[in-house]
């Protein structure tokens, strides 16, 4: 059991810069997220989009500003559990217990969500009968390539997993690539690469088709896929891949009591503590009147939920403003004074 | 303000009035409809406000940009007839506009 002053779900902006009010005011704490890297929806939705509203900063990128976070936590040692979801969390007397999906457990008297609109999960099929085979027949990620070899693998999406996929698979099974119309969003050198490889006869594409249906019995035997124009083609198949991009969830997080207004937590705007004493949500997850889903507003809450830390990791302590212009203390959390 | 009708899924009809300058997405947003989720909060990068515009109808609208229909990809039972109901602003034009609302928006 990893014992911490306050654990951070979420490593996107707010995330991060909440880490870094912890630490400045001298407080530890370590940082789970779902995805296997770092930067939430900024590095998962738009690496490359400008944003233009963060103050001080005229334009930078989702991915840019992330890096700029990670260097901003650089004087401080942080923990992150990457790929590792949050599950359960229970109370034992004032203190929080914490288990992730691999079983990771945590003790702390402060957790601060940050999880924006919940966890990022893969986008599945439409049909339900495509849920029996989940695992099984039907992936929505690869771990191991090799079950593939000699097979007929159908792979749904048009964006670099789907062609990558594509791609690497024909080498060693007969591929299928299905698409629902004929542009790929992939980068133009793989796009060109996947039509070589239709051209060699190594990729059978069909393009303007969804999956309609899907047989089998223990294990997939064959799909219908149906074309805007309604004709519908009929593949046999060992598997099928789809790739669709992810979406977040609110996931486990609906089950901790806390006091929910659709997708979002309710807080007060002192702390953004939720209903749940040692609790507290920030950035585009919480909600309060006013609030603005703005990155801005989340380096906020995150600031003011760090002091709220303060007080449950240290109740014999009194927290003293600083600032970092002046403070020895601060600066030497910093790393600029010795 | 326009009149912008909601269809859901089950076949339960919404017409409200929405503001001229919002989007589709927003004035559903503010109304509590069911069935548009806008996870992203409008910036085009979830396709959780993906809806189904009436023929009649989805010829009169701005063209799309590249990136809606990259989104589109990712929406749950994408149509010929999708949109992104982010990026539909009402204005005079589109008074008695008719979406129709996918069966989820996963």
């Amino acid at each position: 059991m990893i014992k911490t002053d306050a654990l951070i779900i979420g490593a996107g902006p707010t995330g991060l810069f909440t880490a870094h009010q912890l630490k400045l005011i001298g407080l530890n704490c370590e940082v789970v997220d779902n995805l296997d890297k770092i930067g939430g929806q900024c590095i998962e939705l738009y690496p490359d989009k400008p944003i233009y509203d963060i103050p001080a900063v005229p334009e930078c990128t989702g991915e840019e500003l992330t890096n700029n976070l990670i260097n901003q936590l650089k004087p401080f040692n942080i923990k992150f559990h990457l790929s590792e979801r949050v599950d359960e969390v229970k109370k034992n007397n004032d203190i929080w217990e914490i288990k992730t999906s691999k079983g990771t457990e945590f003790s702390t008297p402060n957790i601060i969500i940050a999880g924006g609109v919940g966890s990022f999960e893969p986008r599945k099929f439409a049909p339900k009968e495509c849920a029996k085979y989940e695992n099984k027949s039907i992936f929505y990620s690869i771990k191991d390539k090799s079950i593939f070899n000699g097979k007929t693998v159908s792979i749904f999406g048009g964006g670099d997993s789907a062609l990558d996929w594509a791609i690497e698979l024909s080498k060693d099974s007969k591929v299928n690539l299905i698409h629902r119309r004929d542009e790929f969003r992939g980068a133009q050198a793989t796009v060109d690469k996947m039509n070589e490889l239709n051209k060699n006869g190594k990729i059978n594409l069909f393009t303007k088709y969804q999956l309609k249906n899907v047989h089998g019995k223990d294990n997939l035997q064959n799909i219908d896929i149906e074309h805007d124009n309604k004709e519908i083609k009929n593949l046999k198949t060992d598997y099928v891949l789809g790739f669709f991009g992810l979406i977040m969830q609110l996931g486990p997080i609906a089950n901790w009591g806390l006091n929910l207004d659709k997708k979002t937590i309710n807080v007060d705007t002192e702390k953004f503590e939720t209903n749940q004493k040692g609790i507290y949500a920030v950035g585009d997850i919480c909600t309060y009147p006013g609030k603005l889903k703005l990155i801005l507003s989340g380096f906020h809450e995150g600031a003011l939920a760090a002091r709220a830390c303060f007080k449950l990791a240290r109740p014999n302590e009194k927290y003293r403003f600083e600032f970092t212009t002046t403070s020895t203390n601060l600066l030497k959390r910093l790393g600029k004074k010795e | 303000m326009s009149k912008i009708t909601y269809i859901e899924h089950s076949g339960e009809t919404h017409t409200i009035d929405v503001a001229n300058g919002l989007t589709v997405m927003e004035g559903a947003v503010q109304n509590n409809i069911p069935g548009i989720d806008a996870d992203c909060g409008g910036s085009m990068a979830c396709a959780t406000c993906h809806v189904y515009v009436k023929e009649e109808w989805f010829n009169k609208l701005p063209k799309k940009e590249d990136g809606e229909e990259d989104m589109l990809d990712m929406a749950f039972e994408p149509k010929k007839n999708s949109r992104l109901s982010c990026q539909i602003i009402v204005s005079d034009q589109l008074d008695g506009l008719v979406v129709n609302l996918p069966e989820k928006q996963v």
